[in-house]
């Protein structure tokens, strides 16, 4: 045994790095699979951003002038799905795989063939997902793609869910599977291969969030394959788990989907809380404070995030007595997100800070999450949430978290970590614009939202009263700015990818501290194959 | 386009200006920067709720913001070139664990004694069962008083009718809505005050007395909504959810609502229209409506097909014309204009029958409209959207059919 790894090790070759259509699709090196995440995510982000600009622009003004409201329950739905599993959870992966071995000195990650399947799957499982949207544009909203909203509930989805209904299961199956076999991978890299002397309580805290993210996608995505798979017998072999007529129960989809959608939530926040806890001390030139109590309230949000779903469905009937459970748990889980909050500004305090462009996005990330938390904590509320639920005040809110929130801390990453990646500093008059331009677009885009959805709007709605008309009026030109401004980003990723502009040093941030830091820039296609030792 | 797009972008910035000082009585007013107070007590208790939650999580939100704003000015290199090393602080750590959670207590108390308040369906004078259709509302009373019999239901559809909110932009384009082509570059009619929120039979009721709704649906999960009760409450299929108001004396008018649950295709078209009325206004109505049911349906012929078709024409733009198409062009379905179905004799007794018993997707009208209207909209299909076959047809035509 021991022989048989000796001779692969000497078959190793370290100068001869594939090349062409070869090297990214059999590709086993995190790098270049970190790579493919990163560019993959961002092509669905920009798709699903185009889709939300159809959205805007029906909603620009009352009446219907661009599409069927048909085809417009699809924009929301493919949306959606786009941007939750297609933009914001591969841009994690992405992350993860590119850090993760850097961040503990491994050479890679332990399961390298699982990692080129589990990113090869994605692009089949959008091309079915996103061809059903393309049918129906072309066959003018028939064959209808999936219109049922990102949150499929049933009966809508399974009865009178549209043909394309399974071609989504598929795709969301295949979704699931890669995101399974990419957790995996992340728990076992960071469980064998980190570097002689890097205990657990010394990992990089975005080392520790995304283990624990990769325990909540290990314990979640079956449930959601498990309500699909529901889906497709209730609609072709005659079952009836969510049909009262057959004896079924229309809450319980609810009840299997949230039990998988809430912990989604923080699958897709709890490594932006990692990533900011790299930057902000970086640019205090300071260490992260309450390190400890960072990992305990991480774990404390994953393990709380198992018993708040039926907060999303406070309006179904529930009992008082289980109402009021979920009201409680719900609140209590603002108790851990507040600690980071706080950390974060004690990190920052008496610091020695300078806003280069990832502590910008930083910075935003924690003004503008907040934002999204404390509007969380009054849909806790129940009383109040039965006013709030289904209004453009929950669409506000979680755009806060997922868009101001995730996203702006994944961008936070890209401008911290591209030196690194790609051995050339991103453009900064680019940057700049394109924060500047990002972050006041945001606000108008979705603070206004909170305004409508107090107002009365009901979400998911392809035409409204003309009461809410000026707020969406402000709402859509927010949009296509926050939209085309994402365009600079695609300039900034570019560039670097061409390699103009600024060589970068390896280590081109002064305050920043960790092992990614101390291979040259761009990392070379092999690192760490000598582990390094932490003291 | 252009001008509408200015004249949108000038108002929208002078009523952002101005709409956060000025409460609105009327829902479709301007809209408020804050959640409606509301008609009943337990609105109001809700709206207060908000209101101080609101203040609550603004502070801590100020706070957090004002301390990160002191701390990027007073903390910079330029300011501050040597940096603390401290990295933890027990007491402050337990500081801001437990002040979070003794705020949570304080709001917990509340919310926990309005919705005990909001789950308490007992002593009830009127029930009404609110059944979600897509995409319309029926409204059955029940119980009223000591009355246990009723028998009064009605459906209650969208009135904004069709032109109004089908105004195409792209001609030929991929995306028109339904293939109403011919509506494309025309001048759409002016948009009614109560715009998407008006219906053709208003859910009545009476005011100062406790109202229980029974919330149900007959195909997909829908939600019914009125901001001003205080909540709203999911119909879903298979089961029923109960909801109340109690809107006081005084208070009597007509308010809105709308479906909050996406239920499909015309999700945005389903409103809700309450209208609030004395308790002697409601006795008389009720009384009325009950003699109506009571007597049968109006079998008085048409006096010509002009009548039909004028009748039938309002029939079709509130029951019809959402799946059919304002112009009989078809849509999720079938099409009038100029096809067999709707000119050709042979089909006329088909085209009846379709009606009172439904087929496949399309459900049976028998409930929901009277033999009247069944017979006027039947005329008018067959002779609007340039059909021409002269058929009339009379109430009894349809009350007779099986």
């Amino acid at each position: 045994m021991s022989t048989a790894a000796a001779t692969h090790d000497d078959h190793h070759d370290h100068h001869h790095a594939p090349t062409g259509l070869k090297r990214w699709l059999f590709s086993t090196n995190h790098k270049d699979i970190g790579t493919l995440y990163l560019w993959f995510s961002f092509a669905m982000f920009l798709s699903g951003g185009f889709l939300a600009m159809v959205i805007r622009a029906e909603l620009l003004e009352p009446g219907m002038q661009f599409v069927d409201p048909e085809f417009f329950n699809q924009m929301t739905t493919v949306h959606g799905l786009v941007m939750v599993f297609g933009a914001v959870m591969p841009a994690t992966v992405g992350l993860a795989n590119w850090m993760i071995p850097l961040m503990i000195g491994a050479p890679d990650m332990a399961l390298p063939r699982m990692n080129n399947w589990s990113f090869w799957i994605l692009p089949f499982a959008f091309t079915i997902l996103i061809g059903s949207v393309v049918m129906s544009a072309f066959g003018a909203g028939n064959p209808s793609a999936p219109n049922f909203g990102w949150t499929f509930y049933a009966p809508l989805s399974t009865k009178y869910g549209p043909a394309s209904t399974d071609l989504f299961i598929l795709s969301v199956h295949m979704m699931g599977i890669s995101s399974i076999m990419g957790a995996i991978n992340v728990v076992v890299t960071v469980f064998n291969m980190r570097a002689p002397g890097m205990t657990l309580m010394k990992m990089p805290l975005f080392v520790w969030t995304w283990l624990i993210t990769a325990f909540l996608l290990i314990a979640v995505i079956p449930v959601l394959a498990g309500a699909v798979t529901m889906m497709l017998t209730d609609r072709h072999f005659g079952t009836s788990f969510f049909d009262a007529a057959g004896g079924g129960d229309p809450v319980l989809f609810q009840h299997v989907f949230w039990f998988f959608g809430h912990p989604e939530v923080y699958i897709m926040i709890l490594p932006s809380f990692g990533i900011v806890s790299a930057i902000i001390p970086a640019f205090a030139r300071k260490p992260l404070f309450g390190y400890a109590s960072m990992v305990y309230a991480t774990a404390s949000i994953a393990l709380l995030s198992f018993v708040v779903w039926a907060h999303h469905m406070f309006t179904v009937g529930m009992p008082l007595a289980g109402t009021l459970f979920f009201m409680y748990m719900t609140m209590l889980i603002s108790v851990p997100t507040g600690v980071k909050v706080f950390n974060w500004v004690a990190t920052m305090w008496r610091g020695s800070m300078t806003f280069e462009l990832p502590m910008k996005w930083a910075i935003a990330f924690v003004v503008l999450f907040t934002c999204g938390g404390l509007s969380g904590l009054m849909l806790a509320i129940t009383p109040v949430d039965f006013q709030y639920h289904d209004t453009y005040f929950v669409v506000a809110h979680f755009h806060y978290v997922l868009v101001t929130g995730a996203i702006f801390s994944i961008f936070a990453a890209a401008y911290y970590w591209l030196p690194k990646w790609s051995g050339i500093m991103p453009n900064k008059t680019l940057g700049e614009l394109h924060f500047w331009n990002s972050l006041i677009s945001a606000n108008l885009l979705f603070f206004p939202m909170h305004f409508v959805g107090l107002a009365g709007m009901p979400r998911r709605y392809a035409d409204y009263a003309l009461q809410f008309a000026d707020y969406n009026f402000w709402i859509s030109i927010g949009g296509f700015w926050f939209g085309l401004s994402q365009l600079l980003f695609l300039a900034v990723t570019v560039l670097c990818a061409m390699k103009k502009g600024e060589k970068a040093p390896a280590k081109p941030w002064e305050g920043a501290e960790g092992l990614e830091w101390e291979v040259p820039s761009p990392a070379p296609f092999h690192t760490y194959d000598t582990p390094p030792v932490v003291k | 386009m252009q001008s509408t797009l200015f004249h949108r972008a000038a108002a929208g910035l002078t009523s952002l200006m101005i709409s956060g000082m000025t409460f609105a009585s009327d829902w479709t007013e301007r809209s408020d920067l804050d959640l409606r107070p509301g008609v009943t007590q337990v609105s109001q208790e809700v709206q207060n709720l908000h209101t101080t939650v609101l203040w609550i999580v603004t502070v801590i939100g100020l706070l957090v913001c004002g301390l990160i704003l002191f701390s990027m000015i007073r903390h910079r290199r330029s300011k501050n070139p040597n940096p603390s090393t401290f990295h933890e602080n027990v007491f402050f750590e337990v500081l801001w664990t437990v002040i979070p959670f003794v705020i949570l207590i304080a709001m917990a108390v509340p919310a926990t004694r309005v919705l005990v308040q909001l789950d308490d369906t007992a002593e009830s004078e009127l029930t009404v069962k609110v059944t979600g259709y897509r995409w319309k509302w029926s409204y059955e009373y029940l119980t009223y008083e000591d009355d246990n019999d009723i028998g009064v239901s009605f459906f209650s559809n969208l009135a904004t009718p069709p032109e109004q909110y089908n105004n195409p932009v792209l001609s030929g384009g991929l995306f028109p809505y339904g293939t109403a082509k011919d509506l494309v570059g025309k001048d759409a009619p002016e948009k009614d005050h109560n715009y998407n929120l008006e219906v053709d039979n208003k859910l009545i009721i009476p005011s100062g007395q406790k109202v229980r709704f029974l919330v149900t649906s007959d195909d997909v999960i829908h939600s019914f909504w009125v901001p001003d009760f205080g909540g709203k409450k999911d119909a879903i299929p298979g089961f029923v959810n109960e909801t109340w108001a109690l809107v006081p004396e005084g208070k009597e008018g007509t308010y809105y609502g709308q479906c909050a649950e996406l239920c499909g295709k015309n999700h945005a078209f389903m409103p809700i229209a309450v209208e609030v009325v004395t308790q002697d206004e409601f006795k008389t109505w009720i009384a009325e409506e009950k003699e109506k049911a009571a007597s049968g349906p109006d079998l008085t012929p048409f006096a010509g097909i002009d009548q039909a078709l004028e009748e039938g024409k309002q029939v079709y733009d509130s029951a019809c014309a959402l799946c059919h198409g304002a112009n009989g062009e078809g849509g999720i379905g079938l099409a009038f204009a100029g096809t067999e179905f709707a000119t050709k004799k042979e089909h006329l007794n088909e085209h009846i029958d379709v009606l009172v018993n439904g087929r496949a997707a399309m459900p049976s009208f028998k409930a929901q409209l009277t033999p009247r209207q069944i017979a006027a909209v039947i005329t008018y299909e067959r002779n609007a959207f340039g059909n021409d076959t002269g058929d009339l047809i009379q109430p009894a035509d349809v009350n007779d059919h099986e």
